[in-house]
């Protein structure tokens, strides 16, 4: 085992990617939390993707695009990363042990699917996954999977399936690490630059993302028939892609609420604290539309399409309310 | 969400672990909290994995029946679709629902095969029939 290997503290994050990258960070001496490195990047996001099928059902995204979180904080942060990845998977595991045999701690996208450490129930074929390797023992990778609250191991030749996976958002053996980190202090600018950069992603002028992207989701919700078992499917991907292990997102307005309260302090602006404890009643919303479509699916009460679509709505307007004042607030 | 609501109700799904939740404690500060999971997250991953689960049920029994190739009940069991199946193994679509029959699946070779069981994570013995 490296040295690397021997110093990493491994942290239980709630998203695979903001996990991933704030342990990285603060393994090389940047002191961000998961929220803050998921703020900083501007990562809260809503995309309706119909034309991105998983087993059938359309891609709702409560995050910014693989890959986003890590790259938005290249510029906060004055970091530069190294990304590759790789046409052969032999290529790509040389590489990462070579990376490994340097002591570089190592980020990766991997499948979900064919990681045997995840718990049957979630193992499903979602290629954007993340996940921090820091050593190998014998044949053996040690894992710093964030979603879990303790270090995993995964035999060589299971992660490089999982590297290799193919399908939408196929990883293609990326991998990542820092190449170098000049600045490990964070501007109130920085954190200013980027809940602006977050109201827009909320307030897009096109309608799959964003507040709109609630409202185009809801229009086609409004539109499935009631009682049949397609539209129980439906419903239940759309609170299966919010809650669960490594997307988790009305999570992802708690984590921003952590992140706007961190923000009051640092960009000295006390106002912020006052919108986080907003942003959880939205948050809270969120996990009462989830109780209200799990009751459905489970047969407590009919399947109505339509009630999910109203609740939908009522939360991207108040979304949108919310960001168009905290636009204004951090002009 | 405050600390004393994180949930704790045991989602089965979780297989034991605990995920990470955001929640704000008594003095108002939002902090990471282990939860074990809540109900309504069961219920949405379970719906979903009973649906795959129906599928490769729905499947086997076709393959006993002698109307699919094991290929379909394998496809199933692994949690894909013929669009993935058709990425994972590098087979067009339309072929690989040739090869859900099991008259054109009887007549592939084991190098056809092969393709099939590197995408599924099988060998060519296991792909041929149902376990």
């Amino acid at each position: 085992m490296n040295s690397h290997a021997a110093t990493f503290q491994h942290h239980h994050a709630a998203h695979c990617e903001s996990g991933v990258i704030s342990n990285l960070l603060r393994h090389h001496g940047v002191p961000v939390t998961e929220s803050l490195a998921f703020g900083l990047s501007g990562g809260l996001a809503f995309a309706y993707l119909p034309f991105i099928k998983i087993n059938g059902l359309p891609l709702i995204a409560y995050r910014s695009l693989p890959r986003a979180i890590i790259k938005g904080l290249l510029a906060p942060l004055a970091t530069r990363f190294r990304f590759e990845t790789f046409r052969s998977p032999q290529a790509g595991a040389k590489r990462l042990d070579d990376l490994l045999a340097q002591g570089q701690i190592v980020g990766l996208q991997t499948s979900v699917y064919w990681l045997p450490y995840f718990p049957p129930d979630m193992r499903f074929h979602f290629n954007a996954h993340n996940l921090l390797v820091y050593g190998k023992e014998g044949d053996e990778y040690l894992i710093s999977d964030p979603v879990f609250e303790h270090p995993q191991r995964c035999a060589s030749a299971d992660l490089q399936r999982a590297r290799f996976a193919k399908g939408a958002l196929a990883p293609k053996g990326l991998l990542y690490y820092p190449k170098a980190i000049p600045q490990k202090n964070i501007t109130p600018e920085a954190v200013r630059v980027a809940i602006r950069k977050n109201c827009r992603a909320m307030l897009p002028p096109v309608p799959i993302a964003g507040v709109r992207g609630m409202r185009w989701l809801a229009k086609h919700v409004d539109k499935l028939p009631a009682g049949e078992k397609h539209s129980a499917d439906f419903i239940g991907q759309i609170v299966r892609m919010q809650e669960e292990i490594g997307t988790g997102g009305a999570g992802f307005r708690f984590i921003y609420a952590a992140f706007l309260q961190e923000a009051a302090q640092l960009a000295e602006r006390p106002v912020l604290a006052q919108f986080s404890e907003r942003l959880i009643a939205i948050g809270d919303g969120w996990r009462a539309m989830a109780l209200k479509a799990a009751r459905m699916i489970k047969g407590r009460e009919p399947v109505n399409p339509s009630t999910i679509a109203a609740l939908l709505r009522q939360q991207a307007d108040q979304e949108e309310a919310f960001f168009k004042e905290l636009q204004a607030a951090v002009k | 969400m405050d600390l004393d609501n994180v949930p704790q109700e045991g989602n089965a799904t979780l297989g034991g672990h605990r995920k990470a939740v955001y929640a704000r404690d008594a003095s108002g500060r939002i902090v990471i909290a282990p939860s074990k999971g809540w109900e309504a997250e069961e219920i949405v991953t379970s719906n979903a994995v009973d649906t795959l689960q129906a599928l490769a049920e729905a499947a086997r029994q076709r393959v006993q029946a002698g109307a699919a190739s094991p290929l379909e009940y394998w496809m199933c069991a692994r949690r894909m679709d013929v669009p993935l199946l058709s990425q994972t193994s590098g087979y067009w679509q339309w072929r690989v629902k040739r090869h859900l029959r099991p008259d054109i699946f009887a007549t592939l070779t084991d190098k056809h095969l092969q393709r099939y069981a590197d995408a599924l994570g099988l060998t060519v013995a296991e792909i041929r029939k149902l376990p």
